[in-house]
């Protein structure tokens, strides 16, 4: 099989990611869209590390595995926090990061 | 003997050391201190004189530099003395009226808590004045110059509790800095064209300098000369400088310092030899100066202010001598000496009479005081004639070659200026005979003074305010000093011109050269007297004759102008005091509505910018995610064009 | 390896500073002792730096050290002093004692303060690093490194000028600490601004360098030498843009007309030792930079901006005078005679003669001490009071005459007065800026008229006249302020009387900058040679014998 479908796939799978984090207001589905957007890129990586037979894209794509993990914990902690001080999960009621 | 020059700078210097960082230990003893240091400086300066007289007559200068003071490149300043004829006649005056005064001071400051703080100032002003005529280049001779204004500054406002006496000391030493401008310009003038400013060199090449330069720095000489020696346009201060205690006024405003700018002329004889444009002009000021000396010494009745009047207007002459050029410069320093001695006397017989009238000064309040005070009224009735000129007296032999040597300068401008000196002799005349026949003759127009609005000058005299003054004589300590001066006053100007002993003595370095006068001197002598008798006689007819008013009558337009010194003050307000504070506002506003306003204009303008700014920043987390996937999209898009191109 | 003195005379305030910082809370007095001791100790040294000093070397530099330090950008930690800095050093050696004395108790904890932090300490570290920094920044012939320490002196100056202040003024406590903290902020801004533009420029330098060389440098020496050896050719243009981006840091600094308006607001707002620090130790950073750097990097574009340069020194004369007549705050009057006699050390250095260059050395150091000796009069005379304008007082001389006395010396040393130090000093700058630009020199010699107004208005206004209310029975010195005072009047006379030993040192480090910007002095009109003309009157005189 062609692999440059799979690339067309990561690119779908980014555009999904990426409108969710756009349009959805909730912090879980966002949060989830960003990991879709991350794994959209470890998708691509691969893809290139076949297409191109090195292993660096590989080595890529572990290593965004590891960032995405320690997002998730901090993400979710940072999530967690919001909701047990606002009981709100919506990302909007949380706009503390202007002056 | 080259070692006593410098002890002659250094002994007053100390003294003025000791005296002022003494503290109150001192205060019993200090101005025993002080007439001690003068005394012994004034007897270096002897020993000096009697070493130069045993020396041939070309060989009569001295030449010693202690250490180099200023080596920058090819710039060097020593802190060199030069002691020839002419800085050892100063030398000899200086220390010797000044110890005189200083013997005076004893009894005339006797009650003033501050005493030794006077007499150290007195000691530094002689170290200064001693500088300034010792220095062997201008640029020393300026700290000297200098020195004399500070000494003058911290001597005028000495009763410095009244703020008119601090005003006229301000005044005063601002208007010397005006002066200073002329002098240190000069100095610079000096180094662009001859490398140095030292007296040797400078005056040995002077004619080999272009006329234009010898020219500009000659003028800014005589700026200089105007300031220290309050010549017009630079007088306004000498009036004012009466403030300061009498001593001040005799020995630094009378003797002394004032006569420093007809130093500095005839010092640097050679360059005005070789600069005639500058050397009319110092003849025009020297004229002016006299005339208008003169007329305000007609008006005022503040006793010591028209004696100010008076020596302004003498020192008139001394620069209108110096320049004459050679055919003046020996009597100009003549006049000075002469000069020297019987303003002193004339300053020290005022003080005598303020001290024994309650620190009065206004003359309308004096009147026959000579029963009172014999001794005084002697001693000021013999500088009163030699000033006036009359025939024997000092004043007589100085003034008269003066008036010969203007008419000598020839032409048209001989006479001008022959007309103008005579003129002044026939003023000079009246105003001092007006000075003395209002306060030692006529009825007794005391009041009980001071009043309550002038504070008193002195605490002394607080204590008796309101009684009515008992005129009285002074003690020894003050009319010894008056007596010496009056013999002196009465002997110097015949014992100068026995054999032409002074032409003799100071030509190796001034230069001399006997003029042709159009007139011979018979005549002008004769003519002198007989303007002399016309001003004493007016005087006498319009006062002596008369009862005189206590209170001024309105007078004419010129009395009414001469008794505001001429309108110097009014024109200087306007002209300066107004103009510079306008401008000194107007820049402050500029300053802070300006120069500062664009720089908070400038923060201002970026804090606008960035409040507008911050409305981007509205914390919703999905709108900054928006940004970042527009910004990516661009930059993808901005790359993948320029692939493309 | 020789003992590296002058990494030490920088070291030694730096280590005084923490140390000072680290007293406990319970005994800040201490705090005082170990400053003065520490900052006494950085005396000794720079005494030993001159001491030792080699006039008649003929290398540039002396005790020089070497590191390297930041390999990959050809930083190298280079020091070295000639004439100038060591002097300079000296000054600022000099200065900071009497600093610390006259500022013995003006971060003394208010009892109705409720700041947590330790002033005391913090007030004298701050100071004893304000000294290291300007001691290392007079030392450096990196450009880096000075660049480095030429900022970062800010930060303690920022916290000196923000944090302390005289106790009382026209304004409550709240009122004094906001005009405090936005003098502090415009303070600290317009600096930045100013090393910003340096820093581009120094990149600048790093990357002509490194094109041309081969490996970019910094170093002063090295670049100095591949200009003369032809190996390093900066294209007009570019010499100048960054001749322009050195000199406006210095310019503000220095401080320089029209970038002066922060140096009024941080002297007054801050204590009076600050105030002194401000402008006799730091500011002369800036214009002793003009020398070193501005003139030695870029002589052709320093004689091209010379008229400019000239001209805004001269505005700077005039302008600061005339203002300085104007204030009715006694500090301000201060600043802005201050900025008078910045005119005058810019108009010397650019005036290029040796004269010039010569007075404006030695007016750093003679406006160091003369504003330090008025300055530090000015502040003991407010303390007492407690206010800072001119009508508040009067009389003074009579209750205080000692502190009258003194303020009157410091004030003459402003007005230069010939007999105290300034006089020289300015008096060389005249003479060499005149001989070069006669114009020119003969306008800023009206300068002296304006200081004589503002300086003996100032004084008639405060210490003359009938005693005013407020100042009676006001105390005269205390002991810890004669000594603070005594020194400065004393070094205002013999710098005045015998400067030579000074000059001495100056003269070889200026005829060397001289060279590099390849400049000599004109030339007199009438060449007058001293010794044919005393040979010439011996033979008159024996001619005539």
């Amino acid at each position: 099989m062609n692999p440059v479908n799979y690339l067309y796939l990561a690119a779908l799978l980014f555009t999904i990611g990426a409108a969710g984090v756009l349009i959805r207001r909730n912090a879980i589905v966002v949060f989830m869209c960003v990991e879709l957007m991350l794994n959209a890129c470890n998708l691509a990586f691969v893809t290139f590390a076949r297409m191109h037979g090195n292993l660096d894209g590989q080595i890529i794509a572990f290593f965004t595995m590891v960032v995405a993990a320690a997002e998730v914990v901090i993400g979710l902690a940072i999530i967690l926090t919001i909701f047990r001080s606002r009981h709100s999960a919506s990302v909007d009621d949380a706009s503390l990061l202007k002056l | 003997m080259e070692n006593l020059i410098g002890l002659l700078v250094l002994v007053p210097l100390l003294g003025a050391g000791v005296l002022l960082c003494g503290g109150r230990r001192l205060d019993r003893a200090g101005h025993w201190i002080g007439t001690l240091v003068a005394a012994l400086s004034f007897v270096i300066g002897a020993v000096l004189f009697a070493g130069l007289l045993g020396r041939a007559a070309d060989d009569r200068e001295l030449d010693v530099t202690v250490f180099s003071w200023v080596p920058v490149g090819g710039f060097h300043a020593d802190a060199g003395f030069q002691l020839d004829q002419l800085s050892v006649t100063f030398v000899l005056l200086i220390t010797g009226v000044g110890s005189l005064i200083h013997l005076y001071s004893v009894g005339y400051m006797a009650h003033d808590e501050r005493r030794r703080r006077f007499f150290g100032y007195l000691n530094l002003f002689l170290a200064a004045m001693l500088l300034l005529v010792l220095a062997d280049n201008y640029l020393l001779l300026y700290v000297g110059w200098e020195g004399v204004g500070l000494a003058s500054y911290l001597l005028i406002g000495f009763w410095q509790h009244k703020p008119s006496a601090a005003t006229a000391a301000k005044k005063a030493f601002l208007v010397n800095r005006v002066g200073d401008v002329g002098l240190s310009i000069a100095v610079m003038l000096m180094f662009t064209t001859f490398g140095t400013f030292a007296f040797g060199p400078v005056l040995d090449h002077a004619d080999r300098a272009g006329e234009g330069r010898l020219t500009a720095i000659g003028l800014m000489l005589l700026l200089a000369a105007c300031g220290k020696s309050a010549q017009v346009p630079l007088q306004s201060w000498l009036g004012d400088a009466m403030e300061g205690p009498t001593p001040v006024s005799a020995l630094i405003h009378a003797a002394t310092m004032v006569t420093a700018g007809v130093y500095l002329i005839t010092r640097s004889a050679a360059i005005f030899d070789a600069a005639p444009v500058a050397q009319a002009a110092v003849v025009a000021v020297g004229a002016v100066t006299l005339l208008f000396g003169a007329i305000v010494g007609c008006a005022k009745d503040d006793i010591k202010k028209a004696l100010a009047g008076s020596t302004m207007s003498q020192i008139g002459y001394m620069v209108l001598a110096a320049g004459l050029g050679p055919l003046g410069y020996v009597f100009a320093i003549m006049h000075l000496v002469t000069h020297g001695f019987f303003k002193a006397g004339l300053f020290l017989g005022a003080g005598s009479v303020m001290h024994g009238m309650n620190d009065e000064v206004d003359m309308r309040r004096y009147g026959g005081l000579r029963k009172y005070m014999p001794v005084t009224f002697v001693t000021f009735g013999l500088g009163y004639l030699a000033i006036i000129g009359f025939p024997g007296l000092s004043g007589f032999f100085s003034k008269d070659k003066i008036i010969e040597a203007a008419f000598a300068k020839g032409g048209t401008e001989g006479w001008i200026l022959g007309g103008a000196a005579l003129l002044g002799a026939a003023i000079t005349a009246y105003y001092m005979t007006r000075v003395m026949v209002l306060t030692f003759f006529g009825e007794e127009r005391w009041r009980p003074a001071p009043s309550p609005d002038e504070p008193s000058a002195e605490p002394a005299a607080a204590a008796h305010e309101g009684a009515m003054p008992h005129p009285h004589e002074s003690p020894k300590v003050m009319t010894i000093p008056m007596i010496v001066l009056a013999a002196g006053s009465v002997l110097a100007g015949g014992l100068f011109s026995i054999d032409d002993a002074f032409v003799r003595w100071l030509s190796p370095v001034t230069g001399h050269e006997e003029g042709n006068s159009p007139v011979g001197a018979l005549t002008v002598t004769a003519a002198t007297m007989v303007v002399m008798v016309l001003g004493v006689a007016l005087a006498w007819f319009q006062y002596g004759r008369r009862p005189v008013p206590v209170t001024p009558p309105r007078g004419s337009l010129l009395t009414r102008a001469a008794r505001r010194d001429l309108l110097q003050d009014d024109i200087n307000h306007i002209v300066l005091v107004r103009g510079g504070d306008h401008l000194v506002r107007g820049l402050a506003r500029v300053d802070h509505g300006l120069v500062d306003g664009a720089v908070n204009g400038t923060a201002a303008a970026v804090g606008g910018a960035s409040a507008r700014l911050r409305r981007l920043q509205n914390g919703f987390a999905r709108s900054y995610a928006v940004s970042m996937f527009g910004g990516t999209a661009v930059l993808i898009a901005a790359t993948l064009l320029m692939r493309a191109v | 390896m020789s003992f590296p003195l002058l990494t030490a005379t920088a070291a030694v305030p730096a280590l005084g500073a923490v140390a000072t910082a680290a007293v406990p809370a319970a005994r800040r007095a201490a705090a005082r002792w170990l400053a003065l001791g520490f900052s006494l100790a950085t005396l000794v040294l720079a005494a030993v730096q001159l001491a030792r000093f080699d006039t008649a070397s003929k290398t540039p530099f002396q005790f020089t050290e070497s590191h390297a330090w930041i390999a990959d950008f050809g930083v190298r930690y280079e020091l070295g002093v000639d004439g100038i800095a060591v002097v300079l050093i000296g000054l600022t050696a000099l200065l900071v004692p009497f600093v610390v004395l006259a500022g013995w108790h003006d971060a003394d904890p208010l009892e109705t303060s409720s700041r947590r932090w330790r002033p005391t300490q913090g007030f004298f570290a701050l100071i004893l690093l304000v000294e290291a920094m300007v001691v290392i920044a007079f030392e450096a012939t990196d450009v880096f490194v000075f660049y480095i320490f030429f900022e970062a002196m800010l930060v303690p100056m920022y916290f000196l000028i923000g944090g302390f202040g005289d106790r009382a003024g026209p304004h409550t406590e709240a009122e004094a600490a906001g005009r405090r903290s936005h003098a502090a902020v415009k303070f600290l801004l317009y600096n930045l601004v100013g090393g910003l533009i340096m820093l581009a420029a120094v990149i600048g330098l790093y990357a002509v360098t490194a094109h041309q060389l081969g490996e970019g440098t910094f170093s002063l020496t090295r670049i100095v030498e591949a200009r003369a050896a032809g190996r390093l050719d900066i294209a007009t243009t570019t010499e100048r843009a960054l001749f322009l981006g050195f000199f406006f840091a210095f310019a503000v600094k220095a401080p320089l007309w029209p970038l002066h308006t922060w140096l009024p607001g941080a002297m007054t707002e801050t204590t009076a030792p600050v105030a002194v620090l401000i402008t006799a130790v730091v500011d002369k950073v800036g214009t002793f930079a003009m020398l070193r750097f501005c003139l030695q990097l870029f002589p052709d574009a320093s004689r091209w901006a010379t008229p400019v340069v000239l001209g805004l020194a001269l505005v700077s004369i005039l302008y600061g005078a005339l203002l300085a007549v104007a204030q009715k705050d006694i500090k301000r009057l201060i600043a802005y005679a201050s900025i008078s006699h910045f005119g005058f050390i810019v108009l010397g250095i650019f005036a290029m003669t040796t004269q010039g260059q010569s007075g404006a050395t030695l007016y750093m150091v003679n406006h160091g001490i003369s504003t330090a000796a008025l300055m530090l009069v000015a502040g003991f005379l407010i303390a007492r009071r407690g206010s800072r304008l001119i009508e508040d007082y009067g009389g003074v001389q009579k209750v205080a005459p000692v502190l009258a006395g003194t303020f009157l010396v410091g004030g003459l040393a402003t007005l230069s007065l010939p007999g105290l130090a300034p006089f020289v000093s300015e008096f060389l700058v005249l003479v060499g800026t005149f001989s070069r630009h006669p114009v020119l020199g003969a306008v800023a010699t009206v300068g002296i008229v304006l200081a004589a107004l503002y300086v003996l208005v100032l004084y008639q206004r405060t210490m003359t006249g009938p005693v005013a209310e407020p100042v009676r029975g006001m105390p005269d010195l205390r002991a810890r302020e004669l000594v603070v005072v005594t020194p400065l009047v004393v070094l205002l006379l013999v710098l005045g009387i015998y400067p030579k030993p000074v000059t001495d040192v100056l003269d070889p480090a200026v005829q060397h900058t001289m060279s590099q910007v390849h400049k000599g002095d004109p030339a007199p009109d009438v060449r007058v040679s001293d010794a044919r003309v005393k040979d010439a009157r011996v033979n008159d005189v024996e001619a005539a014998k």
